[in-house]
């Protein structure tokens, strides 16, 4: 078994999810089996591949263009006020759980 | 006024630019049919009755006018509940976003209604697009409309039914790991992705970025070309969309496909398929080839690879993305918290269904330090190699030929409680995301049950014309 519930709550702690009980060895024994699928990768020597983040680096750039020329086209000028205006106030508060009008509301961060 | 319904993009357009019909009347047809059929398939999460019919008086008054109609004038769109809507509400299909209103349009949005769409609403999904049955929706399942024990599949399914049950003209839906091919296949309806690139992400709601794709679902392929030409082409508000000329697909899909090579590749008709659909895509490989296609026998050797490599990259994606769901700006909170840490945890607990949250722990176990190299890097090192097949593969080959799923649609509950197994639901799907090659789904025959198969091709990066010419030829010849 490659994951425990103890690396579970570890994991749930860094992704800021709160889990049950009952979820955690659910948990454990689903991404067990997920894991033990994905082992299989191990069967391949990747030493000296390349890893890919990405498919727009390789692809639908203009080929006789090197270097960052390739992507001229993805860089812009620096518009100070962005391509679109900023949403006003009210839109960019309208869909917060708790807001006061300026600010978003949250409950106390810092306690002393 | 009595007529046969409307049911592609040209019979719509057309009788409205002839003034058979106005864009108003066709607009309440279509809602009236989603009044009378969507109680039992739950297509559609929120319908935009007051949005549609004032863009379709737009469209008639220009139509009385007797100007030139644009190419979707009036034709009545659903649009994925993933893809942004002003003013419209936009769930993802999740409780985490119940109640969000978006501020802007995403671009495919914008520009199906600047071509003259008229958006009815937004369809059901699987929460944040993660899933292949539609049954990770927070809100309810989708019937699959020609058999209602089934799904749709996923994650496009509300999409792929409303078309399906003419409930609408054409669809958007996303595909991250074969979310509009595979519900399009299940229920018997065109759906293409695009080649990564070719269609702005602008307003999607992202789950893996790298892999995400904007496309339509449609009755016909010629209705896919005309839907691809109106939402392809650069956008400044998405760095990755390419800088690329877009071609004229829907006059490039009349172009002859004799002497076109076919690459059939014997890992996608291995172990695990289907009789019956390897009977109907077989059958639709022999039609090919009596329309001149050469048949040519390849390999994509690290196919058995593709499905841990999505899940992992995937999922690695996701949990990033999804770290934006704190219960701050707009999504659900957790009422009574005490402290922000709480508030974030609670908030995601309750809000995330159990197949997000599987994902954003898998993904974050896979980044996390001491697992990164073994898991995270080791699948992009594989992403490469898969790649690569697909490279070497279209040095020989003009497209590929596949099963769009392993099996017809399945039943609803068949394999909800065991996550690997619907992944292996994707397996014929993921590895053209992952390498960012345009794939399209078409109807190719039924099984004995009478449920719809796909048949998939795929083609070389841009190449969305090629893979419409011969799907297109292939349904002319049906």
């Amino acid at each position: 078994m490659k994951v425990t519930e103890k690396d579970v709550t570890y994991v749930a702690d860094l992704a800021n999810i709160e889990l049950s009980a009952g979820e955690r060895s659910g948990m454990v024994r689903d991404l067990n089996s997920i894991l033990d699928y994905i082992d299989r990768l191990n069967e391949l020597d990747t030493s000296s591949v390349e890893p890919m983040a990405q498919v727009s680096d390789r692809y639908g750039v203009d080929e006789s263009k090197r270097g960052s020329d390739r992507f001229s086209y993805a860089s812009r000028d620096d518009i100070p006020e962005g391509l679109r205006k900023s949403l006003p106030r009210e839109e960019a508060l309208q869909n917060a759980p708790d807001a006061d009008g300026t600010f978003f509301r949250v409950p106390k961060v810092i306690e002393r | 006024m009595t007529h046969a319904p409307l049911l592609t993009i040209d019979q719509v357009r057309t009788a409205i630019q002839q003034r058979t019909t106005t864009a108003l009347a066709v607009a309440e047809e279509h809602y009236a049919r989603i009044e009378k059929t969507d109680s039992e398939i739950g297509a559609f999460l929120t319908l935009c009755k007051e949005r549609a019919l004032e863009k379709a008086d737009h469209v008639d008054r220009m139509a009385a006018e007797g100007k030139p109609l644009p190419p979707l004038a009036g034709v009545p769109v659903a649009i994925k509940d993933v893809l942004s809507t002003r003013g419209v509400r936009t769930t993802a299909g999740s409780k985490s976003l119940v109640q969000y209103i978006p501020p802007y349009d995403a671009t495919a949005v914008a520009r199906m209604e600047a071509a003259g769409a008229v958006v009815l609403g937004k369809t059901n999904c699987d929460e944040f697009a993660m899933g292949s049955s539609n049954e990770n929706s927070a809100f309810h399942p989708v019937s699959n409309p020609r058999a209602l024990d089934r799904v749709p599949g996923g994650s496009s399914g509300g999409s792929a039914a409303a078309v399906a049950a003419d409930m609408a003209v054409a669809a958007l839906g996303s595909d991250t790991g074969g979310s509009i091919r595979q519900p399009a296949s299940f229920c018997g309806v065109v759906g293409l992705m695009p080649t990564y690139g070719r269609v702005s992400r602008y307003g999607l709601i992202a789950f893996a970025s790298s892999l995400d794709h904007v496309g339509p679902l449609t009755k016909t392929v010629k209705d896919a070309a005309t839907v691809l030409q109106t939402i392809a082409g650069r956008d400044p508000m998405d760095s990755t969309s390419a800088d690329l000329p877009v071609p004229d697909y829907v006059a490039d899909i009349e172009k002859p496909v004799r002497g076109l090579k076919l690459g059939i590749a014997k890992e996608y008709f291995a172990e695990g398929l289907n009789d019956e659909v390897r009977h109907a895509v077989e059958a639709a490989i022999d039609q090919l080839k009596e329309l001149g296609c050469e048949i040519v026998t390849i390999s994509l050797p690290h196919t058995p690879y593709a499905i841990p490599t999505y899940y992992l990259i995937a999922t690695a994606e996701a949990s990033s993305n999804l770290a934006r769901y704190d219960g701050v700006r707009y999504s659900y909170r957790a009422r009574g918290v005490k402290s922000l840490s709480e508030m974030y945890r609670r908030s995601r607990d309750e809000s995330f269904g159990p197949e997000v949250k599987r994902r954003i722990m898998l993904g974050t176990y896979a980044l996390s330090a001491g697992y990164y190299d073994a898991y995270y890097l080791k699948a992009q090192k594989v992403r490469t190699l898969l790649t690569r097949d697909f490279e070497n593969a279209f040095g020989k080959v003009d497209a590929i030929v596949t099963p769009t799923s392993p099996t017809a649609a399945f039943r609803l509950g068949e394999k909800s409680n065991d996550p690997l197994a619907m992944y292996l639901a994707d397996i014929y799907t993921v590895t053209a995301d992952l390498a960012g090659v345009p794939g399209i789904s078409i109807p190719c025959g039924e099984t004995r049950e009478k449920l719809p198969v796909g048949l998939q091709i795929l083609g070389r990066h841009f190449d969305e014309s090629t893979i419409l010419r011969i799907a297109y030829a292939y349904e002319q010849s049906g």
